[in-house]
């Protein structure tokens, strides 16, 4: 997908990761930012969050019932851009490893759960590029499940899929969500190549795989920080 | 029956949308509020139920799209996207719900304005033709066709300053204002008249008298609404 060359001055490289909310995908990609701090490249990680924009437009959205999957979806895009156009791709033209906790794919899963068309989503994100690995954290949908309802007593209302009406019960729609966007994440993860790791595995397993292949396959001394001397 | 232009919007039967979409493209101080207005007391007066709707006017986003143009911070990109979510929500809490009600619906403007402004600025028109190819194809579409100059003439008799984003300062085209003005809406324009044919706008000559424009619009009007969907 000729992706570095959408970029001007495309010196740096993109690591997302992607998997359901519980999979443990933050937690490995924070070790992955120590490991290559550790190790003196240039790194930053950025995180799938949303501005005040959305925030303030979701709130409302739901107060008012307002939100339509349409709009739902270019609430995030909008977002997304100003985050991607003054941060990731700027960080990808200094040199930068850069991180990402979540990239376009969820919203391609989550936007498609909720009615998008496919085809208009890739679109609709075509200003970003396509990242150089992409880790897909897998693992079945009870144990996602499981992990953030043990950790977490209050799920909220867009996180459970309420809009869809899946279920009055916020606990059973947010499991009937979860599987679905599982599904997503499956198409997504044949059409794009994700790397696929078992998130079921203990934690420093999985994280020695990830660093044997991120070291296979990006060429790490290029970003390497080099110190100035004065 | 209506049609999406290039795909279906999620959760909208379009077999339904038994009104009439009405469009009035034109530049800020084309007179499209005027022949808005005009147009509307027409329909009313025949019996019609009439909703107009404008652009950047949406509960959802509006005021921090206001907030957006006053600062000047986002970029094309996210200000493309920025106008097409309150472009959207209009479209389907205002615009849909009254065609599905069987009203006539007086667009001031629609996507086109915005993906022209898009345009100008450089953006990928299969990109945006991909973002609206959600919205319904309106039954009629009419731009009000305005000089440059004319324009220029006009806007003082509402504003006392010119504009930043009607004049396209953002792009950097001229450190005078007036020069800016005068070839950004002449890009717009240009714009416009080479999306004519695919989008089937009727151009109208709106350096006219006030009942001349109402008179030409109402004749392209009036055979429409009395046929049925």
């Amino acid at each position: 997908m000729r992706q570095s060359t959408k970029i001007k001055n495309y010196t740096g490289a993109l690591i997302a990761v992607e998997g359901l909310d519980g999979s443990g995908k933050s937690t490995q990609l924070y070790l992955v930012k120590r490991w290559l701090e550790l190790n003196n490249y240039n790194v930053y990680l950025t995180e799938w969050n949303s501005s005040e924009i959305v925030r303030q437009a979701t709130k409302r959205g739901k107060k008012l019932n307002l939100l339509t999957p349409t709009t739902f979806s270019l609430v995030h895009a909008t977002d997304f851009s100003d985050r991607y156009n003054r941060q990731i791709k700027p960080l990808l033209q200094t040199g930068f490893i850069t991180l990402a906790d979540r990239y376009i794919f969820t919203a391609f899963a989550r936007d498609a759960v909720r009615g998008c068309s496919p085809e208009w989503l890739r679109n609709l994100y075509s200003f970003a590029i396509i990242p150089d690995l992409t880790f897909y954290f897998k693992l079945p949908t009870e144990v996602a499940v499981e992990r953030i309802l043990l950790n977490r007593p209050k799920i909220k209302y867009y996180e459970a899929g309420m809009d869809l009406e899946l279920n009055p019960d916020i606990y059973e729609s947010f499991r009937i969500y979860q599987s679905k966007l599982a599904e997503e994440y499956e198409k997504l993860s044949q059409e794009f190549g994700f790397i696929e790791i078992d998130a079921t595995l203990p934690i420093e397993v999985q994280q020695e795989q990830i660093r044997k292949i991120i070291t296979t396959r990006l060429n790490l001394t290029k970003f390497i920080k080099i110190e100035v001397v004065s | 029956m209506k049609q999406f232009y290039k795909l279906p919007l999620p959760r909208c039967d379009i077999s339904k949308l038994t009104g009439k979409l009405i469009v009035l493209e034109g530049p800020d101080g084309s007179g499209r509020s005027t022949q808005i207005a005009r147009i509307k007391t027409w329909l009313e007066g025949k019996g019609y139920a009439v909703v107009d709707s404008m652009l950047a006017r949406s509960q959802l986003v509006g005021a921090e799209l206001e907030q957006a143009r006053q600062g000047n911070i986002l970029g094309p990109t996210t200000l493309a996207l920025f106008y097409a979510t309150d472009f959207m929500d209009q479209f389907e809490n205002l615009i849909i719900p009254a065609l599905r009600a069987g009203f006539v619906v007086l667009a001031d403007r629609y996507f086109y304005t915005l993906m022209a402004r898009d345009l100008v600025r450089g953006a990928d028109l299969s990109w945006s033709e991909g973002i609206y190819g959600v919205t319904i194809i309106p039954d009629i579409v009419f731009y009000l066709d305005v000089t440059p100059r004319q324009l220029l003439k006009r806007r003082w008799q509402k504003t006392n300053r010119m504009d930043y984003w009607e004049s396209g300062m953002d792009l950097g085209i001229s450190r005078d204002w007036v020069t800016s003005f005068l070839i950004y809406q002449g890009r717009l324009r240009r714009i416009f008249k080479d999306l004519q044919q695919k989008y089937n706008f009727i151009i109208i000559n709106g350096n006219r008298s006030i009942p001349a424009v109402t008179r030409d619009i109402i004749a392209y009007i009036e055979p429409l609404i009395s046929s049925p969907e």
